[in-house]
């Protein structure tokens, strides 16, 4: 039987905020336990919750660049349920009335084609702490500097239909929520996290398959490969004659499985109910136009324009503008470069990405500025030096040699453009070979290609390669 | 000198005067205390040396002309306003080890006006109660009768003032909480606006309906302390942004033309024949004051009570989660795992009357119940709220009896959660509406005391007390003691 994949996202973005949703303690990763919990976090009888303005914000940016409604008016909701790292015994969420609804976005689909997934909703909710379990002799402990942590939930539409296309609408929030500024991402710091929701169906059918709920993937790679896990699973188990269980189960990277964590029965009944100390958030139409302003370039617009404005293909242009500072950078490069806007295109993509990927550094670690990476690429622009030199050019950059100018001179790398000296050595060479000569005029073109290198190896390589063959050819021929 | 006899303005006044110090005020009270409370139990928590320490600072601050509104005057804490280094328990198990590491919003500006905090006063656990007998720490007696509950659940503030113990006490109002008591006590007391006053640091029963407030001797008094209490806290999201009168400049006005309306439904067969004697006669004083009174019709009013025991229970089950075992408060011995951590700790911390409405509210929550309770209560919730605003588009304050009964005995209602809950059946709706609310001594039936229930428009707080002031100045049941305690 062929069978359709159903899956949705629920995505978990921690927003990049420098104090809590409803605390003023820090947001700062990576503290020691508990120094960034204040009374509020930690829950004490008493205390209430003041909302982050700033969140609010966050979310309507949000909202506005998927194309959804910003809900003039939102409720945060007590989600009940108890647990050691949830310290008032409810986690504040939203749940009837959230403040993003009704979104979208487009991915690239598994036949390259492009495809709509629904955002049915975006809310705001805060995050638990966190339980350590190790090296602690039968006790477990409590850092709580996470909990209250501003989160936006992201959820999808059923509309995901393999472990590729959740992958690409994964990244493609990703790339939205930093372009935004709303979120850092970090994957291994829990930042950019996701809950995937998977069943199967008998192609054609209209009814969805009874699902499951992967929990907590925090990586793209660990995403795909639950997901693929799943749906083997599911199939294997529905062609053997049983039945999928609605439940949660957990992704073990090590074993590459997926495991039952709680059936529907043993699920939580969360008694959600507007939260009594917090008002509804209402947000004005002035507001959202004043957000709807202040919006930066979204990723699929600069792709576009990058796509009109610089002549990219579209993967090209797809993959500098993956992150807003590799656009920047690319288009500061650009500005400041003669060449073509696709010859640095090339230049970042291959040679600059390349580098940087070889050391696993990011862009904000790069060697080259893109001014400098600019400046090499002119030259190549101008002819003082080949493509081939300005490859050596770039390795010297790359290890802090100096500006493209600053290497050719010191290295003596300028090319040689003068038709007299070329024509020298071409004579030298021609003089040197007879039997290739002989050869040549006799009709085997190809032997061009040797003496193009034998001359390119007396010059060192900085013969202008064009006027070498032009000289050649005209000197074989006479 | 009969320090102990004297209100806070008289108080106030002695000590501008310098005929007494904050010390030997404070001095003279903490040795009342030691006297007496032993039989009324309205203290969880004295706290002398603090108190001495504040009477000190104030009196070298009135000394260098310096000093709050009110400054060097006594006053108690209901237990369930979180004051830092002091024991703070509502009236709890749960919470009979915990030490707040931080002051309630209101004990920070009373503290900054110059107040000295004698101790913590009794109530019901958590809030919880009409009679004081749900504290963990045993019930408060009412001075008037040492075998009647003094109400709750504010039944220690209200025993304590009453008894001249203290001239003031803080005190909150969930359903009731502040003006029965009152009632029961023959004292003052009012509970302000819903978001009048910050609800930050005091410990949550229903965070909808909580609000505090003050239990004092006088219309007067309670003018003076609420004007500290009240107004704008960025800490509190209900905690609303209007401007704070002046509430003891406002006092003075006449009621000449005020309006007066009454419930029919608060004067039927519930009400005790000899209470209604004493409210009917309340209101023709009223009226010889200038006041005119009509009938206004609340149709939903009935249905305050059991709209009350589901919203009140279903945010008291979510508030008080917070107490696990894990973090503070009561934990039990050697869980064998989570589980058990919870459930003896909880079981172990919390009394029938709060497991009861933890219960309670739980079940209305329910996936399946929620709709059928808690949102048609709070359906109805909006009805009742109207039924006030309408009545209010006719008159200024709406008058009745607080409570059904006279001061109960102790034991009477403690097994029937129903006829207890009856008492609050006339003050419920002003929380249920978020309405000021205010119960003041109008006489007495076989030998206790009688309040007469002053509800106002929002963020109106002003013409209740001008009303109960009015009425003070031509009555004075206020100011009757109870034989034992004079």
């Amino acid at each position: 039987m062929s069978w359709e994949v159903v899956i949705g996202l629920e995505i978990h973005t921690q927003l990049a905020t420098k104090s809590k949703i409803f605390s003023g303690a820090s947001t700062a990763y990576g503290a020691e336990p508990n120094t960034q919990a204040c009374l509020v976090d930690l829950g004490y009888p008493g205390v209430l919750p003041v909302l982050n303005e700033e969140v609010v914000h966050m979310a309507a940016m949000f909202g506005l660049a998927v194309g959804a409604t910003v809900a003039p008016r939102s409720v945060f909701a007590r989600k009940n349920y108890f647990y050691p790292d949830l310290p008032k015994g409810y986690q504040i969420s939203q749940y009837e009335l959230p403040i993003v609804e009704h979104g979208e976005l487009f991915i690239t689909d598994d036949e390259g084609d492009e495809k709509r997934i629904g955002i049915t909703r975006a809310h705001l909710e805060e995050d638990a702490g966190k339980s350590i379990h190790e090296g602690l002799d039968r006790s477990s402990g409590i850092d709580l500097n996470r909990a209250g942590t501003p989160l936006l939930e992201i959820v999808s539409e059923p509309d995901i239909r393999s472990a590729k296309e959740a992958v690409a609408y994964m990244r493609k929030i990703h790339t939205i929520v930093r372009y935004l500024g709303i979120s850092d991402g970090n994957m291994q710091e829990g930042s950019f996290r996701c809950d995937a929701n998977v069943s199967v169906r008998p192609r054609g059918q209209e009814e969805f398959g009874t699902r499951t709920e992967i929990k907590n993937l925090n990586s793209f790679r660990f995403v795909e490969r639950a997901i693929n896990y799943e749906i083997e699973r599911q199939i294997d188990l529905i062609e053997d004659g049983g039945e999928v269980v609605q439940e949660t189960r957990l992704y073990d990277a090590a074993k590459d499985e997926t495991r039952s964590m709680r059936s529907k029965e043993e699920a939580n009944d969360y008694r959600y109910f507007p939260d009594p100390d917090l008002l509804p958030v209402e947000i004005s139409a002035e507001y959202i136009e004043d957000v709807r302003e202040q919006l930066p370039e979204l990723p699929d617009a600069k792709q576009h324009r990058f796509v009109d404005e610089y002549d990219l293909k579209n993967a090209d242009a797809a993959q500098l503008t993956i992150s807003r500072p590799l656009a920047d950078y690319y288009e500061t490069a650009v500005a400041a470069s003669e060449a073509k806007p696709k010859v640095v295109a090339n230049w970042v993509i291959g040679d600059l990405l390349g580098a940087l990927n070889k050391e696993g550094l990011g862009l904000a670690d790069s060697r080259i500025s893109a001014e400098d990476l600019a400046g090499l690429v002119t030259r190549i622009h101008d002819n003082t030096i080949s493509g081939k030199i300005a490859k050596q050019v770039f390795e010297a950059m790359w290890s802090g040699e100096g500006t493209a100018d600053e290497i050719i001179e010191a290295k003596g790398l300028k090319q040689i453009t003068d038709s007299s000296a070329i024509e020298a050595v071409v004579d030298k060479v021609i003089e040197a070979n007879p039997g290739q000569v002989a050869e040549y005029k006799a009709g085997k073109d190809k032997l061009i290609g040797f003496f193009v290198g034998q001359v390119m190896k007396e010059t060192k390589g900085q013969a202008n390669p064009g006027q070498v063959n032009q000289i050649l050819k005209q000197k074989l021929s006479d | 000198m009969d320090l102990h006899a004297k209100t806070l303005t008289e108080l106030a006044a002695g000590l501008d005067s310098g005929e007494y110090s904050s010390v030997e005020l404070t001095q003279s009270l903490l040795e009342r205390i030691a006297a007496h409370d032993e039989k009324l139990n309205a203290f969880v928590t004295v706290t002398s040396d603090n108190a001495l320490a504040a009477a000190e600072r104030a009196d070298q601050a009135r000394a260098a002309g310096e000093g709050g509104v009110l400054n060097g005057l006594p006053i108690v804490h209901k237990d369930i306003f979180c004051t830092r280094g002091v024991k703070t328990t509502c009236g709890s198990r749960m919470l009979d080890n915990f030490v707040s590491p931080y002051d309630a919003t209101i004990v920070e500006r009373l503290a900054a006006a110059g107040a000295v905090v004698l101790g913590k006063a009794n109530m019901d656990e958590f809030a919880m109660g009409s009679s004081n007998e749900t504290s963990f720490f045993g019930p408060v007696r009412n001075p008037w009768d040492l075998d009647r509950s003094p109400g709750g659940s504010s039944g220690g503030s209200a025993a304590a003032v009453a008894a001249r113990l203290a001239p003031a006490a803080t005190a909150t109002d969930t359903g009731g909480s502040i003006r029965q008591p009152a009632a029961l006590t023959g004292t003052v007391g009012i509970k302000p606006t819903y978001g009048r006053v910050s609800r930050y640091g005091m410990i949550a029963f229903a965070s909808s309906l909580d609000q505090a407030g003050v239990i004092t001797r006088s219309a007067e008094d309670a003018a003076r302390l609420l004007g500290v209490m009240a107004g704008f806290d960025e800490r509190d999201s209900t905690c609303l942004n209007e401007p704070v009168p002046d509430y003891v400049a406002e006092l003075g006005q006449s009621i000449e033309g005020l309006k007066i309306g009454l419930v029919r439904q608060h004067f039927d067969e519930g009400l005790d024949a000899d209470c209604s004697v004493r409210i009917k006669e309340a209101i023709a004083v009223l009226e010889s004051l200038g006041a005119t009174v009509v009938e206004v019709d609340m149709p939903n009013i009935d249905l305050s009570v059991p709209t009350y025991y589901v919203v009140a229970p279903a945010e008291c089950s979510s508030n008080l989660s917070r107490f696990d075992g894990v973090r503070f408060g009561h934990r039990a011995d050697d869980p064998e795992d989570l589980l058990d951590l919870y459930c003896r700790s909880r079981g172990e911390g919390f009394g029938d009357e709060v497991k009861r409405r933890i219960m309670t509210g739980t079940y209305v929550l329910s996936a399946g119940y929620y709709d059928a309770y808690y949102l048609k209560a709070q359906q109805v919730r909006h009805l009742i709220a109207d039924d006030f605003k309408n009545a209010f588009e006719e008159v200024d304050v709406i008058a009745g009896p607080t409570a059904p009964t006279p001061a109960f005995k102790l034991g009477d209602k403690v097994d029937d959660p129903i006829t207890m809950y009856l008492n609050d059946i006339y003050t419920i709706g002003a929380n249920l509406g978020g309405f000021p609310g205010m119960s003041i001594p109008c006489g007495f039936v076989d030998g206790l005391p009688v309040g007469l229930h002053l509800v106002g428009h929002h963020f109106d707080e002003s013409t209740l007390l001008r009303c109960a002031h009015a009425y003070q100045q031509v009555t004075d049941f206020h100011t009757a003691c109870p034989e034992d305690f004079a």
